[in-house]
């Protein structure tokens, strides 16, 4: 009796290690079979030639993807400077302004926000952002400045969540303390609370970052997917998560490898922006 | 001139308020925009019956299949994953680095953008693995992508769970197994529930990881091994293409209120799970 129910413990603790393990499986399978289509590539038309390069013709030996690299950093960039103070305010007004009430309201109507598919962001800013833009400042509408918009209301939730619980964690006693010397509110707030919080709000940005610079769908149908370096913010661009989607349904041989190539590109620089990003919200806690 | 500070306090006020609420009505304008030219268009007609002529008439019904799959399966088989592996991390281990490495395994996964995962799919199950553009890629492809979603919310849950009930299992001689399915688990299962309701909502709404991995055929998924067509897959073609502007409002409609309700229901069993620790 007591030995069938060790034995029992010894296989449940071997297959929950072995769950456990399957993260880690997937990742690294997802790295081996992006890295080996797309590094060799790499290897035979040359790094150089690929990130630096400026033409996009896959069919007749071009891979150069720079400007895509470039148009991802602009649309991200763009995303940050709509989604961060807007994103900051709200986390700000929930945390420190609105009644319990109206938290509960608030709070979950803001994460809905991050459920809606990224398709039918796409789709109204065709409708609505799309035709603003041409009819006002003239272009085709479909440009930096669409997505810009699109990304920056897509990044919210991601900035409000992670700041919210960033500002929450400040302890109650610094805000005290700034109210017993005669601060007010809103000094308390951008003088003790932002500054206590300021890595966590870091960390949330660099995560909208990431969020911006990987999505796709929204991106393709309102980019405009222009291979050039966009020079204002009404020209159209093509980012490199665009890059994939356009053509990999079609791609074949060294084609599709040049797809991989850019996925490369990609997972490294989302590698790079997550590893800060949790480096950021270390800190916070070891403080 | 010096500005009185209480005056810019009320300014501020004012300011981040109009802001919050600003953003509410982004929400509320995305979901009256679909509501309102969503709903003359549809009826029990579009949701029960095929497309006709690539989707410029007749249903939906063959993507309600292929979503309703597609969901179904890959939390069928991200749950036991996903919530074995919160259980070892929680339960079986004390922190070391093997749990640092599987945590960054989590993470990692958690940054992927779904292009990637679809990147991925394409090239491992549907090419590699001889699967096609099939049901069965889909399924594996949004298993691993929404894996990390279960891991961490049901990780949060376990460890919500108090400690008295886990040392009085244990003084009841209870194994560690036994504590585990037949204290912690019942107590944290709202908590994982909410978890698993939240990433059905991201799989219903997926399309770049879906698309590459599942296709995009009209016809009603009947084997794993068939390709398919998932709504978020639909009503991108139909909106991309321009099929039909009543048809893609239409299926956004579908769409947007599955998942938002989807949604609203895993934010109330947490708001339930809240109350009750505290």
């Amino acid at each position: 009796m007591i030995k069938t129910k060790i034995d029992k413990e010894f296989i449940v603790k071997i297959i929950l290690t072995t769950f456990a393990f399957s993260s880690l499986l997937f990742l690294f399978l997802i790295f081996s079979f992006i890295l080996f289509e797309g590094l060799p590539l790499f290897l035979k038309v040359g790094l150089k030639k690929i990130i630096f390069g400026f033409k996009w013709a896959p069919t007749k030996g071009s891979f150069g993807i720079f400007p895509m690299i470039i148009s991802s950093f602009f649309v991200t960039f763009g995303a940050l400077i709509i989604g961060a103070p807007l994103g900051l305010s709200c986390a700000i007004y929930l945390s420190e302004y609105s009644g319990k009430k109206m938290k509960m309201f608030l709070k979950p109507a803001l994460e809905l926000l991050a459920g809606i598919p990224s398709v039918v962001y796409g789709f109204l800013g065709v409708i609505y952002i799309v035709p603003i833009i041409r009819n006002n400042f003239g272009g085709a509408g479909f440009s930096l400045l669409a997505t810009s918009i699109i990304l920056g209301v897509m990044i919210l939730p991601t900035i409000i969540s992670i700041s919210f619980d960033a500002i929450m964690s400040v302890p109650k006693t610094y805000r005290e303390g700034s109210f017993a010397m005669g601060a007010t509110k809103w000094q308390t707030i951008y003088k003790v609370v932002v500054p206590s919080a300021r890595s966590g709000i870091l960390a949330s940005f660099i995560l909208g970052m990431g969020r911006a610079i990987g999505e796709t769908m929204a991106v393709i149908m309102v980019a405009g997917n222009a291979l050039k370096i966009p020079t204002s913010i009404l020209d159209p661009l093509r980012t490199l998560t665009g890059n994939i989607a356009l053509e990999l349904a079609y791609a074949t041989g060294d084609h599709r490898m040049g797809l991989f190539s850019t996925g490369v590109v990609l997972l490294v620089i989302i590698m790079i922006l997550n590893y800060i990003a949790n480096f950021g919200i270390k800190r916070r806690v070891i403080k | 001139m010096r500005i009185n500070p209480r005056i810019i306090d009320k300014a501020v006020k004012v300011g981040l308020t109009s802001q919050a609420f600003f953003t509410v009505g982004i929400l509320v304008a995305i979901i009256a925009v679909i509501f309102f030219k969503g709903f003359p268009n549809i009826n029990m007609e579009f949701i029960f019956s095929f497309p006709e002529d690539m989707g410029r008439h007749g249903g939906i019904f063959p993507s309600i299949v292929g979503t309703i799959l597609i969901a179904l399966l890959s939390i069928l088989l991200a749950t036991p994953l996903g919530v074995g592996t919160a259980i070892y991390l929680t339960e079986y281990t004390k922190e070391s680095r093997l749990t640092k490495i599987i945590r960054f395994g989590v993470e990692s996964l958690a940054g992927i953008p779904s292009i990637l995962y679809g990147l991925f799919g394409f090239i491992f199950f549907v090419i590699k693995l001889k699967m096609g553009w099939s049901l069965l890629a889909g399924v594996l492809t949004l298993t691993i992508m929404i894996l990390p979603t279960i891991i961490r919310t049901s990780e949060e849950a376990i460890k919500a769970v108090p400690r008295n009930l886990r040392i009085v299992s244990y003084s009841l001689s209870a194994t560690k197994w036994e504590t585990v399915a037949k204290v912690v688990l019942p107590s944290a299962f709202p908590g994982i529930l909410t978890g698993i309701m939240l990433s059905v909502g991201r799989a219903v709404g997926e399309t770049a990881a879906t698309i590459f991995t599942m296709g995009s055929s009209l016809r009603l998924p009947t084997s794993l091994m068939d390709s398919g067509r998932t709504l978020a897959v639909h009503f991108y073609i139909l909106a991309r293409e321009g099929i039909s502007m009543e048809k893609a409002y239409a299926t956004a409609l579908v769409l947007v209120l599955s998942i938002l309700s989807i949604n609203i229901i895993a934010y109330y069993i947490m708001n339930k799970v809240i109350s009750k620790y505290s």
